[in-house]
């Protein structure tokens, strides 16, 4: 058995990782963080075009659709930097989850006119899924879309909740109900609908961790048939085509870099590694599920890259790694005290306030992408075999 | 990364299963509850040279790495199986480096079956006598008195103390009756070779409590799917299957620290990386033994707690596992003084945390 993935295999990605930090130390400067504080947009054009210019958002993307085709391995060191780096860069998830879904459930055309635009940093697209009244249960989109008779075009009224990074995306990947009648699955519909279509209505809101995110409402947009992905009522067909491009699993992540940064102002403060055992524990336990977690995400990455699927293997990392987020955030907020609580700019805060940063958004981690309950649904389901729990 | 098993792994593990299947059952594992020791099967494992796998060819064993041992550990816990296979492992292998000193021991165990174990405390730091893993059925105890490391040689004395986890443990001095001391080393290099022990018997125990886990879960699911209250199999029921997954989830993360823990000590033994405490094993083998143990224990008590009512009763296997869970880490001390051990090790020195993080 090899562990090494990523962190330690060979000098290629050793010189990647140097280059990424170099690149990516350039775009995390106090302007920038400030300026992503106070708009809630963690997306910086320039970063995002430089990235694009050095090829890193499409790295693992075949050539003749304008990535790289490297080595997916990269990738996994990619998102690590990305994460640990604290740069503006949601662009990057963004632009590379709308081109797999068109890569594996767009027409032709809309491969040659999307996936070489969103990876050369040109556009990106935001998410359109989930809505009001929906949550987790995605396909209860209730969204219309209507063909208008005799012509080629469709009209589209309702609402999506959590459309992030709409303010600065020029596309939706927007899921319509185009049949009530039939069960919920098999009537939807999606669209890849342009942001200043008239009749869309983007309105901010704001979130606990700081990072803003949308509600959009869809008033008789009218959009053409070639707009459409995929078939008509073939919509969950689309997304599950889509969902198993997606790359399961991760690596180091926010949770090192919040334990690295409560390390940094605890040795700041005191000099040394206080004697206090309750410090070290809480350091000591956020080292362990940290150590876990990582294992558990290379080890989704590496089965998925090996052919398999890793479905129940990416719940097990989604799931762990958000819910030990949130123990250790709550834990090492506590262990740094008081001076924690400061935001940062604040004189005298901690390591600029990402201990009390994190902890506000670890909440969210929880939820977004399948909440935990819909992960332990499936790990209760697929790996031990135990009936459908709801 | 590549985290199969060999063909050779994959059939060591399976001829050692098709052992504990015939051979550790629960009657079985009943039947030794009071000696932590099942006979019969201690012979048919020496025939199979399995208690001493992990010595070197040239000491009689078969010359397997760690990881090698942690599956089996896996096994082993999983059918919470009456040998002290850990334990004779861990010894053979110290016995091994300590060389010379050691040969005619060494000589005894893999070659007459005679058991060998560790004492995991210094006995004259501690300054209390603890109960020993293995030491009701164990001829030799191999123990750190302050400087010196030494091997105590003696009559087993068959009866353990009556224990929790049901295990052959017992108190042993270098001062019993007919007891004969060979010093294997002294000063730095006694520390360093027990210290050595020690992270092997963390990692292995480690294993084993994944193993446990998985099984004790198992069992939860099992009973979960038949059982039914209210109309319906209470697996069905959220409040009794999310459970199971999360321990589900926290196994799968224990197997894979072990796992990386015992690859660490292998390439150790190769000569990679730094060794002692600095070095990879030591931190990996007490995160392993601190996850491991937390997360077996909460696994147990899922896979009882499933059980409702019934999984208190003795008639329900569930019991057994729940025990084990807690004793085994604790033949060590409290699991969480690893994380004080990891503290030190990680975070004493700016920058060691970084340099663990991205290598």
């Amino acid at each position: 058995m090899d562990f090494r993935l990523g962190r330690d295999r060979g000098d290629d990605l050793k010189a990647f990782r140097a280059e990424l930090r170099e690149v990516l130390a350039r775009y995390s400067t106090p302007e920038a963080r400030s300026r992503a504080i106070s708009t809630g947009t963690w997306l910086d054009w320039d970063l995002h075009r430089e990235m694009a210019k050095r090829g890193w958002i499409g790295d693992d993307f075949p050539k003749e659709l304008g990535g790289r085709g490297n080595d997916p391995v990269r990738m996994i060191a990619m998102r690590e930097e990305l994460d640990l780096s604290g740069a503006p860069w949601l662009g990057w998830i963004y632009a590379r989850m709308i081109a797999s879904s068109l890569r594996a459930a767009g027409s032709e055309q809309q491969k040659k006119e999307f996936i070489p635009r969103l990876l050369g940093g040109e556009m990106i697209a935001c998410l359109g899924y989930t809505e009001p009244g929906c949550g987790s249960d995605v396909a209860a989109a209730a969204t219309k879309a209507r063909k208008l008779e005799g012509g080629n075009e469709w009209v589209i009224d309702g609402q999506k909740m959590f459309t992030t990074v709409a303010e600065v995306a020029s596309y939706v990947f927007l899921l319509t109900r185009t049949d009530p009648s039939v069960p919920k699955h098999k009537g939807l519909t999606l669209f890849l609908v342009p942001l200043n279509s008239k009749g869309i209505e983007v309105r901010e809101v704001k979130t606990l961790g700081g990072e803003r995110t949308n509600v959009t409402f869809y008033k008789g947009v009218r959009v053409p048939d070639s707009s459409r992905v995929g078939e008509v009522n073939g919509g969950w067909k689309v997304m599950l085509a889509a969902l198993a491009e997606e790359r399961p699993g991760g690596g180091r992540d926010l949770k090192d870099k919040l334990l690295l940064a409560t390390l940094e102002s605890v040795l700041a403060a005191e000099g040394k590694l206080p004697d206090d055992p309750v410090l070290r524990e809480s350091l000591a336990r956020c080292a362990v599920e940290n150590e876990v977690s990582s294992l558990l995400g290379y080890r989704a990455m590496w089965l998925f890259g090996q052919g398999k699927n890793a479905g129940v293997e990416g719940s097990m990392f989604k799931l762990f790694s958000s819910e030990s987020l949130i123990r250790s955030s709550s834990m090492l907020l506590d262990a740094v005290g008081p001076l924690g609580l400061l935001r940062e700019g604040e004189q005298g805060a901690l390591a600029h306030g990402e201990v009390e940063h994190l902890y506000r958004h670890s909440h969210v981690e929880t939820i977004y992408g399948g909440s935990s309950e819909i992960q332990r649904g499936i790990i209760a389901e697929h790996r031990l075999g135990l009936p459908k729990s709801r | 990364m590549d985290l199969n098993p060999t063909p050779e792994q994959t059939q060591v593990v399976g001829a050692f299963r098709r052992v504990l299947e015939g051979k550790s059952t629960p009657a079985h594992v009943r039947a030794a509850e009071k000696t932590g020791f099942d006979a019969a099967l201690w012979r048919e494992a020496v025939d199979m040279g399995i208690p001493f796998m992990g010595v070197p060819e040239s000491g009689g064993g078969s010359g397997l790495g760690l990881l090698d041992i942690a599956l089996l550990a896996e096994v082993y816990g999983e059918f919470i199986a009456p040998l002290p296979f850990i334990e004779t492992n861990v010894a053979g292998r110290l016995l091994a480096r300590a060389g010379e000193p050691g040969r005619a021991l060494l000589e005894a165990v893999t070659g007459k079956g005679v058991i060998a174990t560790v004492a995991l405390t210094d006995t004259k730091a501690s300054g209390k006598q603890r109960p020993i893993p293995a030491g009701a059925v164990a001829e030799v105890v191999i123990m750190l008195e302050g400087d010196k490391l030494l091997a105590v040689k003696g009559a087993a004395p068959g009866a353990a103390l009556n224990n929790m986890g049901s295990g052959p443990l017992a108190f042993r001095s270098k001062d019993e009756r007919g007891a004969s001391t060979t010093v294997l080393a002294e000063g730095a290099r006694a520390r360093e070779l027990h210290s050595r022990a020690l992270d092997e018997w963390r990692t292995l125990t480690a294993a084993a409590l994944e193993g446990l886990g998985r099984k004790a879960i198992a069992i939860g699911v099992e009973y979960a799917r038949n059982r039914k209250a209210f109309g319906a199999p209470i697996g069905s029921y959220q409040g009794v299957a999310h459970p199971l997954a999360d321990s589900a989830t926290d196994l799968d993360g224990a197997q894979l620290l072990a796992r990386s823990a015992a690859v660490a000590a292998d390439e150790e033994d190769k000569g990679g990386g730094p060794k002692g405490n600095a070095g990879r094993f030591s931190v990996l083998a007490s995160m392993a033994l601190a996850f491991c143990a937390e997360r077996a224990q909460r696994a147990a008590h899922v896979g009882l707690h499933v059980h409702g009512g019934y999984g208190f009763t003795l008639e329900y296997d569930i019991q057994m596992y729940v025990r084990r869970a807690k004793a085994w880490p604790l033949a060590l001390d409290d699991p969480r003084k690893e994380y004080q051990r990891i503290a030190g090790m990680l975070f004493n020195q700016p920058g060691t945390m970084e340099k663990w993080i991205f290598g």
